[in-house]
């Protein structure tokens, strides 16, 4: 697919969104700021923004414990992302769901899953609902390597191929299942090749391109929104900050993750294009960065003047009719 | 008024086409529906009414049950046929983790109006996996409302509630009464999720109960009757949210209780209605509450054990009068 250059400049920019809302929600989670746990996407920008580039507001997508690049890349708001890290009242959630539970449903967000794999089931749901009401609606779950493992994952392929259900299974394998390596945990090797099984396409691809992560996805959702039923795209990425903030990663070695930072960040990579391409400008690139860091610095500033919760508003929420 | 006579399967038929009818957002999705509407006959005709919108699925419960979630939250109504009851154990993530707290967990953001449909009970010969009353697993776990109707009238009704309800109901059906019939008012009603019923008025003492032993409970009520016990029985038709009120004030009529469920008695639900009625009731009571519920065996093949383990009429006599000192 074509992107224009206005198109991959606000590309950038969300890239660079997403890397500085993590790097700064996991400084504030190292100054206790943060509460409980949150798992970060560092490195995995190109895959999250890259796909979510080619939705439209109303496809659904599913996302992970490691979804603030999902939300951010469907459109959702980082003042209330932050609130909601902060657990306060005007949070995406009221407080009551946190990194791992967000969820914004005015941009198709069905929300982040605190159980891995738990997104397939509900997406299949999803489809059906787009099948049965006969909308052009699309839907993405996205998943890491180690839900493919999950009983969860082959029930929904199956389901999805036999219905011919309008759904993209986006894996982003970053190699590493919580601390397990893929190379242990995936028979076959890979999690796209499991496609043929289901009679349905896979492709591997360099989930660190942005533009490959367009083009291959978009031909994906084309496919599935003509109601040619669903692909699998296996985005290969690498995320550099452990399982979750805290880690102390005993299955990987600094040298492995300096590899990867340097000679294949998503960022670094789409900037060089960019460069080589006349597009970005050291003076733009300032810019840009700068308007970043006032999008994110106001979030976080938003989300600490929030209010917080009244502790009796967790009896509120639960039901619909009480 | 006509004395028309329904069973429960019928009644749910009945009420399902209506409802569908009403509102084109409504399907239904499990396995073997669209063949022989379903394996107890018990959505017959729906699937060539309502093309497309009675759907087979593969044998892969925590997909169905996922799917019926993933629906509700984008704009539909589905009624999810678990197939039997006992296998809401392969769909346990999605009910207890995703059904009952996306509401919550997202802030109130989305809603899920969902009709988890589970045939459960024994009687049959159906053994160990096949036999169950789960009910109070899915008390347990806040985020869901729990149905377990008896007589058809209240089937026909509370299918009804649970459908338009927009919040997440497991409807559990006895499936030894299915056949069981009853007068069904011709005319369109609702019963509201949440109400108990006084399904025999008496004055010695209350039997709760609810599902099929409601039946067997009226029938050891009439023994009863000739000793000159009267059995007041409420048929608690929905366990949550639980009409307390109306237990209180039968209670408070009787001064006596007896709890009788099928389901296991250790863990079961009588537990937790015996504690409310001890923590609120405790001035009102003659006696001390008293519960019958199955052995704590899985429900064994042969029918002479199987009887053996699952509450009998003889058992609610017997267990009235150990109540009343008699």
């Amino acid at each position: 697919m074509k992107t224009s250059k206005k198109e991959k400049l606000s590309l950038f920019k969300k890239m660079l969104t997403v890397r500085a809302f993590e790097q700064k929600a996991g400084e504030l989670f190292q100054q206790n700021l943060i509460p409980g746990f949150i798992h970060l996407s560092i490195g995995e920008e190109a895959s999250s923004i890259g796909t979510c580039s080619v939705l439209r507001t109303d496809d659904y997508v599913a996302s992970t414990h490691r979804g603030h690049g999902h939300m951010i890349g469907k459109g959702a708001d980082p003042r209330m992302m932050f609130a909601e890290l902060f657990g306060k009242a005007t949070g995406y959630c009221k407080g009551k769901g946190g990194s791992m539970h967000i969820a914004d449903f005015s941009v198709g967000i069905l929300g982040a899953n605190g159980v891995v794999g738990g997104g397939f089931p509900i997406m299949v749901g999803a489809g059906l609902s787009i099948k049965l009401r006969k909308t052009d609606q699309v839907g993405v779950v996205f998943f890491g390597d180690g839900a493919a493992n999950r009983g969860t994952f082959h029930e929904a392929c199956n389901m999805a191929a036999i219905l011919k259900l309008p759904i993209i299974f986006l894996c982003e394998n970053n190699l590493y299942a919580s601390t397990t390596p893929s190379e242990y945990t995936l028979a076959g090797g890979s999690v796209a090749g499991r496609a043929g099984g289901y009679g349905i396409p896979g492709h591997v691809i360099d989930g660190n391109d942005i533009l490959e992560v367009r083009n291959v996805v978009e031909k994906a959702v084309a496919k599935a929104r003509k109601g040619k039923g669903p692909s699998i795209v296996e985005n290969m990425t690498y995320r550099y900050r452990g399982h979750f903030e805290g880690d102390p990663q005993k299955y990987r070695s600094t040298d492995e993750i300096d590899t990867h930072r340097k000679t294949s960040d998503p960022i670094e990579r789409f900037k060089k294009h960019l460069q080589k391409e006349g597009i970005l400008t050291t003076e733009l690139e300032e810019k840009i960065k700068k308007d970043v860091t006032k999008l994110i610095d106001e979030a976080v500033q938003f989300g600490q003047d929030a209010p917080l919760p009244r502790p009796e508003d967790a009896l509120e929420d639960l039901f619909v009719n009480p | 008024m006509s004395n028309r006579e329904l069973s429960c399967s019928t009644a749910l038929r009945e009420a399902m086409r209506e409802e569908m009818e009403r509102d084109d957002t409504i399907f239904i999705i499990g396995e073997d529906l669209v063949a022989h509407g379903g394996i107890f006959g018990q959505f017959e005709g729906l699937p060539e009414r309502f093309p497309g919108r009675v759907i087979d699925s593969p044998i892969s419960e925590t997909c169905i049950v996922g799917s019926g979630v993933g629906a509700a939250l984008t704009g539909m109504r589905p009624v999810v046929d678990m197939h039997f009851a006992d296998f809401v154990t392969t769909g346990m993530d999605e009910i207890a983790n995703q059904m009952a707290k996306i509401r919550y967990m997202f802030g109130g953001q989305a809603k899920i109006p969902m009709v988890l449909w589970a045939p459960d009970g024994g009687g049959l010969s159906a053994a160990a996996q096949h036999s169950q009353s789960l009910e109070n697993w899915f008390v347990h776990i806040p985020g869901l409302k729990v149905v377990a109707p008896s007589e058809p009238s209240d089937v026909k009704g509370l299918i009804k509630a649970a459908i338009r309800d927009d919040d997440p109901v497991i409807f559990f059906q006895h499936k030894r009464l299915f056949a069981q019939t009853g007068h069904v008012p011709e005319d369109e009603y609702i019963i509201p999720i949440g109400s108990a019923a006084v399904k025999r008025p008496g004055k010695d003492i209350t039997i709760l109960t609810y599902s099929r032993m409601t039946y067997l409970c009226l029938e050891a009520a009439e023994q009863l009757a000739k000793e000159e016990i009267d059995v007041e029985i409420v048929d608690l038709r929905t366990l949550k949210p639980l009409d307390f009120a109306l237990i209180a004030e039968s209670v408070k009529k009787t001064y006596n209780v007896l709890i009788v469920h099928e389901a296991c008695l250790t863990g079961g639900f009588g537990g937790e209605i015996a504690a409310r009625i001890g923590e609120e009731l405790f001035d009102y009571l003659d006696a001390p509450v008293m519960r019958i519920g199955a052995k704590d065996v899985p429900i064994p093949f042969s029918p002479v054990m199987e009887d053996f383990v699952l509450p009998k009429v003889s058992d609610v006599v017997e267990g009235v009068k150990k109540v009343l000192n008699r």
